[in-house]
Parts: structure tokens; C-alpha cells; sequence
């Protein structure tokens, strides 16, 4: 099991965020994390990334815990974020954003071929890599911020609301490469308010509702739970 | 902590805001010192009490000293980048590395190094002066500014101003407070005279060093893995940090670049006014601080304009504002022109020719 969260609680002072969650990420899949807004989705991809300090439970990637682990550190075991509302570096070109993403990587050939190969996956990126990238619209962030994510090779890639901001072609564009990103053998943990479509391309699917798991299963099944229908699809 | 990163862009509603009397205060005092410098340098110019020879002089003067509020203002504005926080003992750790600039100096003046092999000598000095201001500001950020780094409030700036305190009155306790003089080099009071100009050897001495080490810098940050991390780091910390960057190394990194920087202005600012003082660098480091702001803080080349900017106006204003008002021996009052020019840089332009406002938090 490359990650897995046991019993997490964590609060911001004395309001608690989430309280006992349990996420099991096997190697392989795309598993969702889906919710409304403020249900704590994205405090619990930030604790797995190490930015924000877990109360109680344990977060244990291959097996051990990385509660002593920094940021950097865990991304370097291959668990990299896309962080919500993109975050790219603005004033950076979009091939210097690409390079920042392979910062934790020594392997220069290896690199300069997934750079490469980032701009055959998105082409719009290969034409604009000189400017910088604070410059491009919101789908073509979306792009460099999830080219940059790759550019990690992660193992597990968190997402944090990949659609957000984004219009609806888009949206079905960046659902298509997160499908191609794990058809190509990284594992997926996506965090989305469209629950819909999060649920129709996820394996595996966890429900959170303040701060808690309400309910676990398969995408599939998820997606015609009456339950999730009731609360969230309307 | 991520949930800010979207209302970055603030709704154009509010410029649309209603006019108040601050306003209008403002707007008369931007208009009266417009005014006043425009006054004065009408009548400085009809006056005609200095010749083009003359300008020439202030102009290179000011370049000169400009060039190395530059260095110092790097300094301010890489670690402002990377920590949001404003290094006032910046301007001291420049001090520590003219004092020790200034020991290497003696000993080559007394063994006779500096008038056998001068450029030897010469690189000794900066290099001594440079180790010494990296290995300072290395201290200070270990022990004195990272166990606040997470501290709410104005703790690391109170922090910094404590420090400030005690590299002087360390300096002080070890060395006196007199003012000692620099040993004067073979070719100190060598001049050039292109086209008729009289160039002191020294100014363009200062300056080939000062753009060299910023044409460095340049590279150093635009060519390496560690100086895109920084641009990183500066950008959006968190970010950086998922990228696999440890911002700890980049803050380090930060100030050894602004340490290095320090080292070699340490050098030629002792050059231009052959003294050391354990006081020294409150005053050049307040107006590089200043010049950072002009150039807008955070931004390298802003620092650089800005420091050359300030040293220029420090040295022409005087005559050009002050002399035609009347005002007697106006040289007296340039650092008051300095300081007014960072006023009012604060109250017009927060965010400086090139940056951001400094009040202005990013997540």
C-alpha cells in the first residue's frame, strides 16, 4: 500500500476540519475524494502533503509515517500535489514552471525527455514555453500546473479541484488527461466539488461531509447511490 | 492556506471609491514638492553656478555610490522575496565586512603587499570581506531569524533591529569606536580625463565591481537550479515546498547571495570614504533598504535601479533642487533628499517601480 491514512484528525486552533478519516490508496487507480465545499478535502490532501500538521491518527506512505517529514520530503517519496487553484509560479516561464516540477529529481536526460514529452501531451504548453506563465489563460495553468505535477513522476499524484475556474470543455479535457495520467501507471487521488464526474472515472470514491467519511465504494457505485444522488447531484 | 491563492485579483469596484480630504492632502503635497524641485532646478539652471564639468562630477559620484546602495538593497529585497521579512541588521553585516576588509587591508599595507602585488591584495580583501558577511548573515538567519519564522506579528523585525544592536556594539566592544582610516592605495588618487572629464580611477573601479557582481547575481538566479527555486520560493512558498523544494536550503541560499553581495559593497563603500566605524551601516543600509523600496521590494532589478536611482538623486539633488532656492551649502542636506525621496516613494508608490505593495500578503 503506497499510502494510507488511518483515524486523521486535524483542526486549524480549536476548529476541528476533519475528524477520523481513513483513506486506503492502493498502487494502480484513480480514487476520489468528493464533498462540498468546506467538507475538508482539501485540509486532507494538505496534511498528506505535510503543510499542515495532523491531531490524531497516522498518515503512513509505504508503510511508515511521515509525521517527521517536511513538505519536500514527501514529495521526493513520489507523493506530489497539484495543489487547488493551480498555484503555478506567475512570473516563471512555463518550461522553467515544468523544470520546477522536476526539482526533486537529479536525473537531467531523463528529465529533459519528460519535458519533452509534456509538450507532446500538451502542445498549446510547447508553443508558449518561453512566456511566462502568469500570462496564459486558466485552462493552460491548469495544464502547466498539471504538467508540472508529472514532471515529479510521482508515484501517487494528489489533485486538488483540477476543474475548478475552468468552462465545461475544459473541464472534459483535464477528467480525459487525469484518465491518460493513470492509464499510464500513476496512481490518482482526486479531490473534486463535480462530483459527478469525479465519481465516473474513479475506482474507488470516499464521500466527506464536515470533516468526516460518510460513505465508501466504488465510483461506479457511488455515482448511482441515492444517497450521493440526494446530496449532491440533485 | 490554500484556500486564499483565488481572490488574488481584487474587484476593480473599489477604485471607483469617493474622493476625501486625505486625498486632497495628498494631492497638495505631491504638487508642492513637485513644485519645489521644479522651481529649484529652473533657478539652479538660469543661475548658472555650475559647470557641465561640474554635473558631470555629482553624476559620477552618484553612480558610483549609487552602485553600491545597489549591492546592499540586493540583499534587502532577496530576503524580503523569500521570507517577507525586511533584514534591518542587513546594513550592520555590510559594517562587519568593511571591518574585516579593512584588517586585510593593514596587514597588506604594512608588509607591503598592497603596493607590491595591488590587484593580490585587492582580491584578498573582497574575498576576506565577503566570506566574513556570508558567515554573519548565515548566523543570524540560523539563530536569530528562523526560530521566528513562524512568529505572528512584527517579532522577526523586532528580531532584526535586535540584531542590528548587537553586531554593533559587538564590533564596537572589539575594536573602539573611533573611526579608523582605510590604507590608501597606489592608485587611489589616480584620475582618467576622457574627453576632458575628470574620472577618479577609484569610481570606476567601484562600479566595474559592483555591476560585475550584479551582472553575476543576475546569472546565479536566471541560470541555476537554486536561483529558479528561490524565484519559486519568492512566488508562492507553499507551492515550492509540493515541488520538492526545501525552503529552508533557499532561505539559506538567499542570504548567501545577499551576504556576498554585502562583502563586496562592504569593500567599496570603504574605498569611496577610506574609513571603517562600527556606525557605518546604518546609514547606507536605511538608504538601501530605501532604494530596494523605490525599485519595488522583492525585485532584483528593481533593487538594482533603485539603488542606482537613489545614488544619483542623492548626488545631483542637492545642486539641482537646493542651490537655486537659496539654500546654503544644500550638500549638507542629501541625505534629507534621500529620505524624502523613500517618503514619498511610501506614500505614492508602495509597490516601487517594479514590485509588489509590501503591504500586500501572499498566501
Amino acid at each position: 500500500m503506497i499510502l494510507e491514512i488511518e483515524n486523521m484528525s486535524l483542526a486549524y486552533g480549536n476548529i476541528e476540519a476533519v475528524r477520523g478519516v481513513s483513506i486506503k490508496i492502493v498502487d494502480g487507480g484513480i480514487v476520489a475524494l468528493v464533498g462540498a465545499n468546506g467538507a475538508g478535502k482539501s485540509s486532507t490532501l494538505n496534511a498528506i502533503s505535510g503543510l499542515i500538521p495532523i491531531k490524531n491518527g497516522s498518515i503512513r506512505i509505504d508503510g511508515q509515517s511521515s509525521a517527521a517529514l517536511k513538505p519536500h520530503e514527501i514529495t521526493r517519496r513520489g507523493i506530489v500535489q497539484v495543489p487547488e487553484g493551480r498555484r503555478i509560479f506567475g512570473r516563471l516561464s512555463v518550461e522553467e514552471n515544468l523544470l520546477m516540477g522536476a526539482f526533486s529529481r537529479t536525473d537531467h536526460a531523463a528529465i529533459a525527455e519528460d519535458r519533452d514529452h509534456m509538450f507532446e501531451l500538451f502542445p498549446r504548453l510547447k508553443e508558449r514555453r518561453r512566456q511566462v506563465a502568469g500570462t496564459l489563460s486558466g485552462g493552460e495553468q491548469q495544464m502547466v500546473a498539471t504538467a508540472r505535477g508529472l514532471m515529479a513522476r510521482p508515484r501517487v499524484l494528489l489533485m486538488d479541484e483540477p476543474s475548478m475556474g475552468l468552462a465545461p470543455l475544459v473541464v472534459e479535457q483535464v477528467f480525459d488527461t487525469i484518465q491518460a495520467i493513470n492509464a499510464a501507471g500513476t496512481t490518482v487521488l482526486l479531490v473534486e466539488q463535480n462530483a459527478l464526474m469525479a465519481l465516473e472515472i474513479a475506482h474507488h470514491a470516499y464521500v466527506m461531509e464536515h470533516g468526516e467519511i460518510v460513505l465508501e465504494g466504488p465510483g461506479a457505485e457511488l455515482a448511482v447511490d441515492e444517497r450521493v444522488v440526494s446530496i449532491y447531484l440533485g | 492556506m490554500s484556500e486564499t491563492s483565488l481572490i488574488t485579483a481584487a474587484p476593480g469596484a473599489s477604485a471607483r471609491k469617493r474622493i476625501n480630504g486625505i486625498d486632497i492632502f495628498m494631492w497638495v503635497l505631491r504638487c508642492a514638492v513637485a513644485a519645489i524641485a521644479l522651481f529649484g532646478t529652473v533657478a539652479t539652471l538660469l543661475e548658472g553656478r555650475y559647470s557641465l564639468a561640474q554635473w558631470f562630477d555629482f553624476a559620477m559620484f552618484g553612480l558610483t555610490l549609487g552602485s553600491v546602495y545597489a549591492l546592499i538593497a540586493l540583499g534587502y529585497t532577496m530576503v524580503y522575496g523569500v521570507l517577507r521579512m525586511i533584514n534591518f541588521a542587513h546594513g550592520d553585516i555590510t559594517m562587519t565586512g568593511a571591518f574585516a576588509g579593512y584588517f586585510v587591508a593593514t596587514g597588506a599595507s604594512r608588509s607591503g603587499l598592497l603596493a607590491a602585488h595591488p590587484i593580490l591584495a585587492i582580491l584578498a580583501i573582497f574575498t576576506i570581506a565577503m566570506v566574513t558577511c556570508i558567515a554573519v548573515a548565515l548566523a543570524t538567519e540560523r539563530f536569530a531569524y528562523r526560530p521566528f519564522r513562524n512568529s505572528p506579528g512584527q517579532a522577526p523585525l523586532i528580531c532584526a533591529i535586535g540584531v542590528s544592536f548587537v553586531l554593533e556594539q559587538t564590533v564596537r566592544g572589539m575594536f573602539g569606536s573611533g573611526v579608523k582610516s582605510y590604507p590608501v592605495t597606489p592608485w587611489q588618487d589616480a584620475v582618467v580625463t576622457p574627453l576632458g572629464m575628470r574620472i577618479p580611477v577609484i569610481n570606476l573601479f567601484v562600479m566595474g565591481c559592483a555591476i560585475s557582481a550584479m551582472v553575476i547575481l543576475y546569472l546565479i538566479v536566471h541560470r541555476t537550479r537554486m536561483g529558479m527555486a528561490m524565484r519559486a520560493v519568492s512566488e508562492d512558498k507553499a507551492a515550492a515546498s509540493l515541488m520538492g523544494v526545501d525552503v529552508d536550503r533557499v532561505v539559506v541560499f538567499a542570504f548567501a547571495l545577499g551576504g556576498a553581495m554585502a562583502g563586496v559593497a562592504s569593500v567599496c563603500y570603504a574605498l569611496i570614504y577610506q574609513q571603517v566605524h562600527f556606525f557605518m551601516g546604518f546609514a547606507p543600509g536605511i538608504k538601501a533598504f530605501g532604494a530596494a523600496v523605490l525599485g519595488g521590494i522583492g525585485s532584483i532589478p528593481g533593487a538594482m535601479v533603485g539603488g542606482m536611482f537613489l545614488g544619483l538623486i542623492e548626488a545631483v539633488g542637492p545642486a539641482l533642487f537646493l542651490d537655486g532656492l537659496g539654500i546654503t551649502a544644500p550638500y549638507q542636506l542629501r541625505d534629507a533628499i534621500g529620505f524624502l525621496v523613500l517618503l514619498m516613494v511610501l506614500i505614492f508608490r508602495p509597490q516601487g517601480l517594479f514590485g509588489e505593495a509590501m503591504a500586500k500578503k501572499r498566501a
